[in-house]
């Protein structure tokens, strides 16, 4: 390893090392972001700093939180077999660990019975042209059950669509009503009330109108799809947009002035002065619509029915099966870890985007 | 795994010259499906055992034997599987066989949807609590082999519902769905044993207007834990869903629906009338392949079912342990925890000409609903046959039984070809009343408790006209 080799040549690599630390520290700032800061005392130790110091931010870093898993997860081993439920004993890591294992074995059956599914249609395409060389014969897609992966793979794309959709929205709303006190007075009724409505709320609603207005032979996207999204379009609007109009108002208003004097026009004020001061707030608005986008899926797919992950809980709650509680906190476990995932993400984000403004 | 399945992973050249092989054996192989309107669908199913033909007519192939691409889709619940049969989002939905007659008569959602194959005969249960057993067994007569003597009738829990009464509680027990079988069947059972479970009238739909035992709705899944949680005091809903409350140990059946009225009509296939008027060739297609279904599940005396219990314990459809659903499945019933009795017809799928739909049936339905007030006018007779025949399409399945039959797929013996849609009265049931299906007036006649001809519910009262 380099560093390592630099900390060996004291005197002409003095130097050397103060870069290389100047270069850890910078790193720092990233591996903090994405959630791995632990990593620092680590390279330091390598670049050759005292191990008892960094031994001490290692530990605070990287070996509390996993004492503390370690508890967690030997809690939840003693205690969940006391708990009787009619589906037997809640299940414990182990049983847990178990279903993920099952999941992932269901997934790759699947992922055969696909493929044999593809090879008796081409069979059956075959024996069509064969009889009628005019016939339309199309491949059509699959219609096994969806895995836990594919799930998954649902619940990210509508969650995104609804996401970038509720951003689209939220933002240019923001902008307007943070330059403008007409608009912003205008609109603050409406988002003080529609705020804090529900999803659950939201999706009768939201479900009637796309099936009356979403008609076309051929769709896009399913109507499952857009009425999960539109619910999470709904439900994480607002932080975006309320960040955004507090964000744009509290720009610093010297540059405002700094703009009239430049005689700049309307687009270049938005896109060169307000965008730019405004986008830590916009960000930290997005973070937090992001995470509300996240949880409110997972509660409307459950009750509507729509494919993803909360149907997958649901499903497995009505199977009642005796593996049925330990599929569910496969789902919980995942549901968690993705949200985390989100957030670190758009936490990157923001800190790539607005490192000018925020350091 | 099921033999379709076999070929897991084949390589492009093994792939080509499966191909090759299928051209050359092509004319053999596949009789010429139908020319299909619609190849892709999606069919909706609530999570028990009675979805078992659509289950099987996908992992046998018999679907795809058809040119059909069908995704099987679980719903969470009675209402949403029939909203989304309205709004299109779903081709057709395995149905409780009251729904497509109270959709068409415009009770609770309106819409008009019609069936042509009905799923299957039996395979209901009524379940109580373990508290409530224990104070009705003391009223059950017990037979020489120390066992309770079955049928148990409601008379036994008569006493249970007064001492309820009398200490200023609510007998409450769950039903599916307010047009289900699983509301009549428990309506029936309770006013046999004496018992009233409530009036329905225009204006208040809870069906508890003089109720000595009140009825509500739980979604199939829910009902073990409803009770386990004191909310229900029993409950009626097919299986697995009897058999789990023993397997919990939380509750015990008292009666299945055989006994009520031995071979009744369960569930039905159901689609839009605009669908079928749209897709003639696509219904005919799908309704053979339930057929072929159906015909599989009752083969050789139920030798089958083994396989079928494997198939629905899969976690994409009824997703229970499969030891739960082998009891009902394959010819036994558990009552009282170690009381398991043979009962081979519980889950009837093809014989008794079960898949029929059979006009009689569709009014035995209507007739319900009158005797409960869920129709609030006095019909004539002829209303509920013109109903019945507005809603039962025997001539579809006719037709696809024929196509069946000439493929060489199908015995012509196991289809009723010159019925007029009547089965003869019939009489097996629990209280010994006889049912003509073409007089439906006069059988709503002969039950002490229930609507007769000219009654009404005015003011949370019965009164007569």
């Amino acid at each position: 390893m380099a560093p390592a080799q630099t900390a060996d040549e004291p005197t002409a690599g003095a130097g050397n090392r103060e870069r290389l630390f100047a270069a850890i520290n910078r790193a720092d700032a990233y591996l903090q972001v994405l959630g791995l800061g632990w990593l620092t005392p680590l390279f330091r130790m390598a670049a050759g700093d005292s191990p008892r110091h960094q031994g001490k931010a290692l530990w605070q870093l990287l070996g509390v939180p996993l004492v503390a898993i370690l508890l967690f997860l030997a809690a939840w081993g003693a205690l969940a077999p006391k708990v009787q439920t009619s589906l037997g004993a809640v299940p414990g890591p182990a049983q847990v660990w178990d279903q993920v294992g099952t999941l992932w074995q269901a997934h790759k059956d699947e992922r055969a019975k696909a493929e044999a599914f593809f090879e008796r249609q081409e069979v059956r395409n075959a024996a069509r042209l064969a009889d009628d060389p005019t016939a339309d014969v199309r491949l059509r897609p699959y219609t096994g059950k969806p895995t836990y992966l594919d799930q998954i793979w649902t619940s990210l794309q509508t969650v995104f669509m609804g996401f970038m959709v509720a951003t689209l929205i939220a933002v240019p709303l923001g902008i307007a009503s943070g330059l403008s006190k007409t608009v912003s007075a205008a609109l603050n009724p409406i988002v003080q009330i529609f705020k804090p409505v529900s999803p659950l709320a939201w999706l009768p609603i939201v479900t009637m109108i796309v099936s009356a207005v979403y008609v076309s032979d051929s769709p896009m996207f399913s109507k499952s799809f857009i009425n999960s999204a539109i619910t999470v379009t709904l439900c994480s609007l607002w932080p975006t947009l309320i960040n955004t109009a507090v964000g744009v108002a509290s720009i610093d208003k010297d540059l405002i002035n700094v703009g009239r004097v430049l005689q700049l026009s309307w687009t270049k004020t938005v896109f060169k002065l307000v965008l730019p001061s405004s986008l830590p707030f916009i960000f930290t608005g997005m973070r937090l619509s992001l995470g509300v986008g996240w949880m409110v899926l997972i509660a409307a797919e459950m009750l509507a029915q729509n494919p993803g992950l909360g149907k997958f809980v649901w499903d497995e709650f009505q199977n009642g099966s005796s593996a049925s509680l330990a599929r569910i906190m496969v789902a919980v476990f995942t549901i968690g870890i993705i949200g985390f995932l989100l957030d670190r993400v758009m936490l990157a984000l923001q800190a790539a985007v607005t490192f000018s403004t925020n350091r | 795994m099921i033999h379709v399945y076999g070929i897991s992973s084949v390589t492009t050249l093994a792939r080509t010259a499966v191909v090759a092989l299928a051209l050359v054996a092509a004319p053999a192989a596949f009789a010429k499906p139908l020319p299909l309107e619609k190849d892709e669908l999606t069919i909706g199913f609530i999570k028990l055992t009675d979805m078992a033909p659509l289950a099987v007519a996908y992992e046998l192939g018999y679907f795809e034997d058809e040119g059909l691409y069908v995704t099987l889709e679980p719903q969470a619940n009675w209402k949403v599987l029939l909203d989304r049969v309205l709004t299109g989002e779903l081709d057709g939905a395995h149905m409780l066989a009251g729904q497509p007659i109270g959709a068409s008569i415009g009770y609770g959602t309106k819409g008009d949807v019609v069936t042509a194959f009905s799923m299957d005969l039996n395979g209901n249960g009524i379940t109580v609590s373990n508290d409530v057993w224990q104070a009705m067994k003391k009223n059950v007569p017990i037979g020489k082999d120390g066992r309770p003597v079955h049928p148990i009738k409601a008379d036994a829990l008569k006493p249970v519902i007064k001492q309820f009464q009398a200490s200023g509680k609510q007998f409450k027990m769950g039903m599916v769905f307010p047009v289900s079988t699983h509301n009549y069947e428990l309506r029936y059972w309770l006013a046999a044993g004496g018992i009233n479970p409530g009036y329905y009238a225009p204006g208040d739909i809870s069906g508890q207007i003089g109720a000595e035992a009140y009825l509500s709705v739980t979604p199939p899944p829910q009902m073990p834990a409803t009770m386990e949680a004191g909310t229900i005091n029993g409950y009626c809903v097919g299986e697995p869903w009897n058999q789990q409350a023993v397997f919990k140990g939380i509750g015990v059946p008292v009666v299945t629906d055989y006994e009520i009225w031995k071979n009744n009509p369960e569930k039905v296939f159901g689609v839009t009338k605009a669908w079928a008027d749209a897709n003639p060739n696509t219904h005919l297609a799908v309704v053979k392949a339930l057929i072929r279904a159906a015909i599989w599940l009752d083969a050789n005396d139920n030798a089958n079912r083994r396989k079928a219990v494997e198939i629905l314990a899969r976690s994409g459809y009824v997703g229970a342990d499969a030891a739960v659903i082998a009891n009902s499945m394959t010819g036994t019933f558990e009552y009282e925890k170690g009381d398991k009795r043979p009962m081979p017809e519980f889950n009837t799928f093809f014989r008794h000409f079960a898949t029929y739909p059979y006009y009689s049936d569709a009014i035995w339905y209507l007739t319900q609903m009158r005797r409960w007030g869920q129709i609030s006018q006095a019909r004539p007779d002829a209303w509920y046959a013109e109903t019945a025949k507005k809603i039962y399409r025997p001539d579809i399945y006719l037709k696809a039984a024929k196509l069946l039959v000439d493929e060489g797929k199908a015995d012509r013996a196991g289809f009723p070809w010159d019925t007029d849609g009547f089965k003869k009265p019939q009489t097996e049931f629990i209280d010994g009343v006889v049912y003509d299906g073409r007089k439906p007036n006069e059988y709503l006649e002969k039950f002490a408790i229930g609507l007769k001809r000219t009654d009404k519910v005015v003011n949370g009262k019965v009164v007569s006209q």
